[in-house]
């Protein structure tokens, strides 16, 4: 196998595994712009994989089964927006802390998926998933072909995001909103926008974007789903909300290098070259870890409440 | 309100969040179909019905109350250590490797150095994210998840390759495991035909240093100062970042002393599963605890029966045994929800002046000395020693 090829291949592989990352972190982004930090991303991609996986499970076989899929998609992005809300009557009207409310949602989610999956379900078993639907045209072409036009529905959707997230977030009136309830609540609050509301919206719409991560990761991924299927992809979908520096963009760039990254070190080991297995599992995490000391600087733009529960009535 | 009222407003609060946390159980046990009352009955009292499951609640409740001890030494100081897994498979790690090595030395010599060494593999870990934060500002909730994940692939290699049994390679069954360690390294069973070991004293050895620590110290002073109000600390000259440091040594030492205990007493050899979600489930006793080391002891039993509880569940009410998940992440939102209402003066009011209107009696605000300060309502952190707010004085001296 030439380099080129080799190249090519892990093109080929990182770009689908971005996806999980890049939804989750999209919606993240939306989270954290509004001020709250929501660590639940985990347990509700677990919810999220775990509800998408069981009508494709159940239905196959009938005549609706070429709905099951999309029939899954809406159930996860609608279990998303429900555990999001979830979040926010804990973190925003009860105000906890929410790093610790976040460990508690992701056990939550986690936990959840997990028992209904072995009551329901039981043992590790594959579904038919999302196909790939080559573009016409544009698949042929050569090396992008391959590399972006010859995937799943849900990753052009994916990267489609990007840009609508942006817009959202820097162009809109409901972007202006979040992010003044991030940066400034008080200020916004005396100018008659709700940020109770504002960030209830946002948890529901950051959650559904994680409800379809996990979605994406169950049926077009991995096309079944275990108890570890998430892996740490919530966390680390957080992670690249830092090192994106809160910009839907930034955080395509951030899934990107850590999916290459996780490509490249599956190729190696195809490639039959001796690595011990575990530190190969490692280097993401590490990679996190490496990234997120590097980024220490972005603070400066983050915003500036991200973290802080407010509250209406308290004069400071 | 008046003081009667406002013991009636907290106990109500208590009611609300223990049935809010049952409430979320109760919907996942009807979604998978199980008799709710029977499950919880099961959970709940299976476990007591015999002098196994007695003495099984303790053993787990060994390693959680440490790992909890531990926790709340980090959290007291403004750290939320969600590590206590990792670091609790590198003490694990550690503590074997120290035991094996060494295992010609005499007992009283090997025990306490191997479960030292287990303390030194979980403050290494523990001590990488509270530098990383202190030094870096990485956010040590993101660092300690991913050094739980770093952990477990260290701990698996290690246990398929260099410390493997090599009677595993000879056999070729290759299981996972480290040659059993020598019988000079073992901490004594206590009651024969079960599982209870002398860890049980170091726990109570540990609460009682603990208390000391953060109580009675000036070290443990400038922690819980740090992490009350860091601001405030550090114009009154706490070096915070340091103690950062100094808290998630500690915090990882306690999550390694719990990995090196519980193999020492229970398994006598490092296998696979070992921490098996003490870890998350030491952040629920430390917080169910109160932070504090007499409540971590009380919690860290309940919680041991939870655990167990929740494995006979799966036989005896057709339940997956995953359910205790459910249970702990839905008691977390309920405790950290509860917070914001136990002794707010604010929220106090509000109900109050609610409840005034709903029954016609018009109650008006008064700022008169029934009123509480506003300085009185709950720091931010989770910081919050006092038992309720009439006696703090009195009752931390």
């Amino acid at each position: 196998m030439s380099l080129g090829q080799f190249l090519l291949n892990v093109l080929i592989l990182g770009v689908p595994f971005s996806v999980a990352l890049l939804l989750a972190g999209l919606g993240e982004t939306i989270n954290q712009r509004a001020g709250v930090f929501n660590l639940g991303c985990e347990g509700i991609m677990a919810m999220g994989a775990f509800v998408a996986f069981l009508p494709p499970y159940f239905m196959a076989g009938t005549p609706l089964e070429g709905y099951a899929n999309l029939i899954g998609v809406a159930l996860a992005i609608a279990a998303g927006a429900l555990l999001g809300v979830l979040f926010a009557l804990v973190v925003v009207t009860f105000r906890a802390p929410q790093g610790i409310a976040g460990i508690g949602l992701q056990m939550l989610g986690w936990g959840a998926a997990g028992t209904l999956f072995r009551r329901y379900v039981g043992g590790v078993t594959g579904v038919q998933g999302i196909r790939a639907m080559p573009i016409p045209g544009l698949a042929n072409l050569p090396v992008i072909g391959p590399v972006l036009f010859n995937h799943n529905p849900l990753v052009y959707l994916a990267f489609l995001m990007v840009p609508a997230f942006w817009y959202l977030l820097f162009k809109t009136p409901w972007g202006l909103k979040v992010r003044s309830v991030g940066t400034y609540p008080r200020a916004a609050d005396s100018l008659g926008i709700r940020v109770s509301r504002v960030r209830y919206q946002a948890l529901a719409l950051g959650g559904a974007m994680a409800g379809l991560a996990g979605a994406y990761l169950s049926l077009a991924q991995a096309k079944m789903f275990a108890d570890d299927l998430i892996a740490g992809r919530g966390f680390i979908a957080v992670a690249l909300v830092y090192f994106g520096r809160w910009n839907p963009v930034g955080v395509m760039g951030g899934a990107l290098l850590f999916s290459l990254a996780q490509a490249l070190q599956l190729s190696i080991q195809v490639a039959g070259i001796d690595f011990p297995y575990e530190f190969a599992v490692m280097l993401p995490y590490v990679l996190v870890i490496v990234v997120l000391s590097l980024v220490r600087k972005a603070r400066m733009i983050g915003p500036s409440e991200l973290g802080k529960p407010f509250d209406r009535e308290q004069r400071i | 309100m008046n003081r009667p009222g406002r013991l009636a407003y907290n106990a109500a609060v208590v009611v609300a969040a223990a049935a809010a946390a049952m409430g979320i159980g109760a919907i996942v046990l009807a979604a998978v179909g199980a008799d709710i009352m029977k499950a919880y009955a099961v959970i709940l009292t299976e476990p007591l019905k015999d002098l196994i499951g007695v003495t099984e609640i303790v053993v787990r409740a060994i390693p959680l109350s440490l790992i909890a001890l531990g926790i709340a030494v980090a959290f007291r100081s403004g750290i939320l250590n969600i590590g206590a897994e990792g670091q609790m498979m590198m003490g694990i790690l550690a503590s074997s490797a120290t035991a094996i090595a060494l295992g010609s030395l005499p007992k009283p010599v090997l025990v306490p150095l191997a479960i030292l060494a287990g303390a030194a593999g979980g403050a290494a870990w523990g001590g990488l994210a509270g530098l990383l934060k202190a030094r870096l500002e990485v956010n040590e909730i993101l660092s300690t998840v991913m050094l739980n994940y770093i952990a477990a692939q260290f701990y698996t290699f290690l246990l398929r390759g260099p410390m493997m049994d090599p009677e595993e390679l000879v056999m070729g069954s290759g299981t996972p495991q480290t040659l059993r360690m020598p019988r000079s390294a073992w901490l004594d069973r206590l009651i024969p035909g079960t599982r209870l070991h002398t860890g049980v004293f170091i726990v109570l050895a540990l609460a009682v240093v603990v208390f000391v620590l953060l109580w009675r110290t000036p070290v443990g002073f400038r922690m819980r100062a740090a992490g009350a109000e860091a601001k405030a600390a550090r114009y009154a000259g706490i070096k915070v970042q340091r103690y950062l440091v100094v808290a998630m040594l500690l915090s990882g030492a306690f999550a390694g002393t719990a990995g090196a205990v519980e193999i020492l007493g229970v398994h006598r050899r490092a296998i696979e599963g070992v921490s098996g979600g003490y870890g998350f489930t030491g952040i629920v006793v430390a917080l169910f605890g109160g932070l504090h080391p007499a409540g971590i002891i009380p919690a860290s039993l309940f919680f041991g029966l939870l655990l167990l509880g929740a494995d006979m569940t799966q036989r005896l009410a057709d339940v997956p045994a995953n359910m205790v998940l459910v249970l702990q992440g839905a008691i977390i939102l309920a405790i950290v929800s509860a917070r914001q209402f136990m002794n707010n003066p604010y929220a106090q009011d509000r109900l109050a002046r609610r409840l005034a209107k709903l029954f016609g009696r018009p109650e008006r605000y008064r700022a008169g000395p029934d009123c509480p300060d506003p300085s009185d309502s709950p720091d931010p952190c989770l910081a919050d020693e006092r038992p309720d707010d009439g006696a703090s004085g009195e009752a931390s001296r």
